[in-house]
Parts: structure tokens; sequence; C-alpha cells
């Protein structure tokens, strides 16, 4: 527990996103003097995905990229206390942890303490039944694929005032990743609404990563971003009080400025007097933003109110099939021949299935299901156009049918169409309820190193 | 004499990004400017903005109000389809709702048509 100030490092903002923007993050925690690094990896849908993944292969279920998140910067983070807090235990933390302890023996490096977070994952059969009732549902407990509470910092806190190096979470609310540490660091208590408000905000502004400092902000000529091949990813200072700024790791691209501050501030945000996290209900009405330096914002007047009585579980489950195929048709009537290629497929079985029909080009994302909107009238100029058809049944050999109806355009469809890209997916559908934190066994343990 | 009033398209007056949870969008809409934040006030509306989406038949539209970073946030419920698991769209997300929202006309005075053009920020 310290006074000083506390610098959190978020150099991922999804699974799958860029690795690279690891080093210049820890380089510049190094230069600060300290700190935390952590990587968002856990987007709602990647959790189900990989519990798919671990069901194959009991050693996998974890983020995949995770060697070349950690792999670059181990040494550097053992050799500087730098702590590494992060989702990316996924479906399987203990496989993660010692995934990691792999990886510090192939380097040469003295064992780190890796700390994971139990008590998400709630697929035992006596918890599907449960969430089952909780949620008043009666679909088949065979057909669900993952089912986890939303747990809160508390238990990343205690794992590194234990002296962790590394702590692995499954689901946490993201904000936790970066509430965590400053609660170790600052001995806050865990009531202290206020404080907890802060410092749920701080991992807000992170938790995506370069979405605050010009990641998926820039519109050329209107709000440029210089540097969008090297952007640089976020840091915050986080004082005693729960005050902090946010700036980006030196050496990079990107911007960290009103715009950029304002954009992440109200992501996936709804009621901002009630951002609800396990940990606090977070309100952000009168908060302010303080350009303070280049690249570097202050936020101020957040606070927070008591924690939701109960934690939030999302549970994955298979839902059928889906069909989608796209093919391409360009000059002369490219619109017209792909609209006549879509009723085609629309008379031969759309009374089979439900089908979607987007002429990309000319109307696409946009548009609704029943085509509403594109009944209003297409983009006349559009002269390269892509058919998509897609359609979701419950039998995988009805979805497919998508598929071989368009790649069948080959030679029955309209004239010129090129390009047929096809593909079958399962569907997973979700189903959200809350629990209470007892029915909840939240807890952490220093993962013990097995040596195969 | 006052001059007839112009129409431009929202993102000459904010800037936005649009967010996901289940079937719920989030859209937040970011005045360049003060002038600006009054105009978005008065015309963009929980009605106007329900009546521009009106092809993906929101169930609910709320308005959150930020006057000290002149913002709002627009909540739109069931407008994903059933979102980022059950959506045929593409963008299951919705991620690219916010640019929908910013093609919405927005009447202003010809001055403030003016300023605003090809402002770069």
């Amino acid at each position: 527990m310290t006074s000083k100030n506390l610098f959190v490092g978020c150099a991922t903002g999804f699974s799958g996103d860029r690795t690279d923007g690891t080093k210049p993050v820890v380089e510049t925690l190094i230069a600060l003097g300290g700190g935390v690094l952590t990587f968002e990896t856990l987007a709602e849908r990647t959790l189900a995905r990989a519990q798919i993944e671990k069901r194959k292969n009991p050693l996998s279920g974890y983020e995949p990229l995770l060697d070349d998140l950690v792999g670059p910067v181990l040494r550097r983070c053992l050799d500087h206390s730098i702590k590494i807090v992060s989702n990316f235990g996924a479906a399987n933390p203990q496989a993660a942890a010692q995934r990691i302890y792999a990886l510090a023996r192939a380097q040469g490096l003295r064992a780190p303490r890796i700390a994971v977070v139990h008590g998400d994952d709630l697929t035992q059969p006596e918890q599907l039944q449960y969430l089952l009732k909780r949620l008043s549902s009666n679909i088949d407990p065979a057909r669900i694929v993952s089912a986890n509470a939303y747990l809160g910092a508390q238990q990343i806190s205690e794992a590194l005032q234990e002296g962790a190096d590394i702590v692995v979470t499954g689901r946490v609310s993201d904000p936790s990743l970066t509430l965590g540490p400053a609660l170790a660091h600052f001995g806050w208590s865990l009531d202290d609404w206020h404080r907890l408000g802060c410092g749920t905000m701080a991992g807000h502004m992170l938790e995506c990563g370069t979405q605050v400092s010009g990641g998926y902000f820039c519109v050329p000529g209107q709000k440029p971003v210089e540097g969008m091949d090297r952007l640089g990813f976020p840091i915050a200072e986080i004082d005693s009080q729960g005050n902090f700024s946010v700036f980006k790791a030196a050496n990079t691209g990107g911007r960290v400025d009103l715009r950029t501050a304002k954009e992440q501030l109200l992501y996936e945000v709804h009621d901002p007097a009630k951002y609800l996290t396990p940990d606090v209900t977070a309100d952000i009405t009168n908060a302010t933003i303080t350009e303070t330096a280049k690249d570097r914002v202050r936020l101020d007047g957040i606070t927070g109110h008591a924690r939701p009585p109960e934690l939030k579980v999302n549970v994955y489950y298979d839902n059928g099939w889906i069909g989608e195929a796209e093919i391409s048709y360009a000059g002369f009537k490219a619109k017209e021949r792909a609209m006549l290629a879509g009723d085609t497929i629309r008379k031969r079985i759309g009374h089979l299935i439900d089908l979607r029909v987007d002429i990309i080009g000319a109307l696409s994302i946009f548009g609704d299901d029943a085509g509403e909107l594109a009944a209003r009238g297409l983009n006349t100029s559009a002269n390269d156009v892509r058919l998509r058809v897609a359609g979701v049944h419950m039998q995988k050999e009805i979805a497919e049918k998508v598929s071989r109806e368009v790649l069948a355009l080959y030679c029955c469809g309209p004239a010129g169409g090129g390009g047929v890209r096809t593909s079958l997916k399962p569907r997973l559908d979700t189903l959200s309820c809350t629990i209470p934190r007892e029915s909840v066994d939240a807890g952490w343990t220093i993962a013990g190193e097995e040596r195969s | 004499m006052i001059r007839a009033m112009t129409e431009v398209p929202l993102h000459q007056l904010a800037h936005g990004r649009a967010g996901d949870k289940g079937n719920t969008s989030n859209i937040s809409l970011i005045a360049w400017d003060t002038e600006c934040f009054q105009v978005l006030l008065e015309q963009v509306t929980e009605v106007s903005v329900a009546a521009w989406f009106g092809h993906r038949h929101p169930t609910k539209v709320t308005r959150y109000v930020l006057p000290k970073i002149e913002s709002m946030n627009f909540v739109l419920e069931g407008i994903l389809d059933g979102g980022v698991n059950d959506a045929l769209n593409l963008d299951t997300h919705g991620k690219g709702l916010s640019f929908w929202l910013l093609d919405m006309p927005i009447k202003v005075s010809p001055a403030l048509a003016d300023r605003l053009s090809n402002q770069t920020y």
C-alpha cells in the first residue's frame, strides 16, 4: 500500500488485436519507474469459442496469441517488477498459467509467481440447472457451450497483495483488470464507492486499447490520426484519490485528446449515471476532460455508488447454423444482375429458410433483414457490387443450401457473376441473468508449476 | 431579413462511435463545439433518432445528455436483429451504425453551415 501514483498500461483491446504494441507500453512503464501491464482479450463471445476449443483439447481454451503477447516482454517485466494482469485465461486460466511457466523456462527466467482467479465458470451440471431455473429456460443443458459470471477486482487485488507477479483470470469485468491493481496499490476499501468509480472508469478508458489513443477514430480529412501503422497503446496514471490521466506509450503513433477520450468514455455505456460492474456503479454524469499536455488528458468529476447486489451471468448455447455466401457482379447493370440473382435464390429456397439479401457496394450493413431500407432504393451509381445471401436454420443441411444455391449461380445465374465465397458456421445464442454473489465461489490460488 | 435555413449532414456538427451489448446499440454523439451542441439538443431527439432508424425498428430509444462534455448518448434497444450471435447482418455488432446516424440531415443557418464545411478537427 502506498500513496505513490500508479501506472497501468493496456496492450490489447480484444482477442486478435495487434500484439506488437506491448513493448512500447512496457518500456514506457519501466521509464516511469514501474507499473502494471494489462491485456484485455475476452469479448462476450470469445469465451464461448474458447470453451469449444477446450472441449477439443483440455490443454487449450486460453488466448491463442498468449505466446506473442507475453513472450517478448516477460523478461523485462520480471526484471523490473512490472506486474501482468489479464483475462487471457479465457476458458482455461490454469493452462494459460502453465504456458507462461513454460515460456519463462524456455527463456531461462526465474519462475514467476502466477495467480489464477477461479469461480467465474458455471458449467457444472448443478450450476447449469440453477442458471436455467433463474433464466426460466427449458433448453437442453447439453446445448450449453459456456456459462460465466462476471467477477470483479477483489480477487485480482488480493493476489497482487500476496505477491503475485502475474494474475490470470477468465471472465472478469474489463475495468476490473485496472481496478484490481489500484485496490492492491492504494489499499482502497471495497465500499469506497467514489474511488472505485474513478478506478473503474480509468479501466474503462484503457480496456479497448488504442480506441482511446487514435484507433477506431480516424476519418481522413475530418479527424485525422498520424501513424495509424504504429498506434501507441494507452497508459493511465492514477493517484491515491482516484483522479487519473490517460496518455500513450512513448514514440508511437496515434492521438490522445478531448475528442478521442470522449468517444472512448461513452463507448458501450448506457445510462451515464449507472455504469454497472461487479465492483461499483460508476457515474460519469459530471465527468470533465482536460487536455493537460500533447497526447495527454485528465479526467475529473467521476464518482461511484454502491455496487449492484447481484453478478451478471452470460450463457451461450448452440442454436442452429448460419449459412452465408457471396458473389460479385461488376460493370454494365451490375446492381440489376445482383438483385436478380438474389430474387432467384429467394424463389428457390425462401420457403425453406429465412434469408437476408445484401447488395454490398449499394446497401448492406445499414439495411434491415426484411429489406425495408432497400425498398426505398439503392445507391444508383454503384457498378461493382457483391451479392450476399445469409440464412439461419436449426438443420445444417438446410443452412447449407444457401452456399449451394449461390455456388450454382456460376452456371444458372445472371451473366458475369464471379468470386463465390461460402461459409457454414454453428450459431451461438446467448442468455443473460443475474445471480446472488454467494452462489459464486470466487477465489484465487497460486498455480503450481507442472513440468511434463 | 432572416435567410432560410439550410440542411447539412449531422457529421458536420458532431462525431460519435457505436457500441453493442446484446441486442442494444449505443451511439455517442459528441458536438464539435458549443454552438453545434445547442443544435443537437434541439434537433437530435429521441423522436427524430427513432424515426431515422425506423427501418431497424428500435423498441425503445433513450437519449442521455452530458452537458459538461457537450455530448449525448443514444441507447437504441432491439435494433441489432438479435445482436452479435443472432443477426444475419454482416455487421452483427452494429459497429457501422454511428455513420448512419451521422448522415442524418440537420437544419442550420447558412452562416453556421459555412463555418462548419470542410473543417478538420
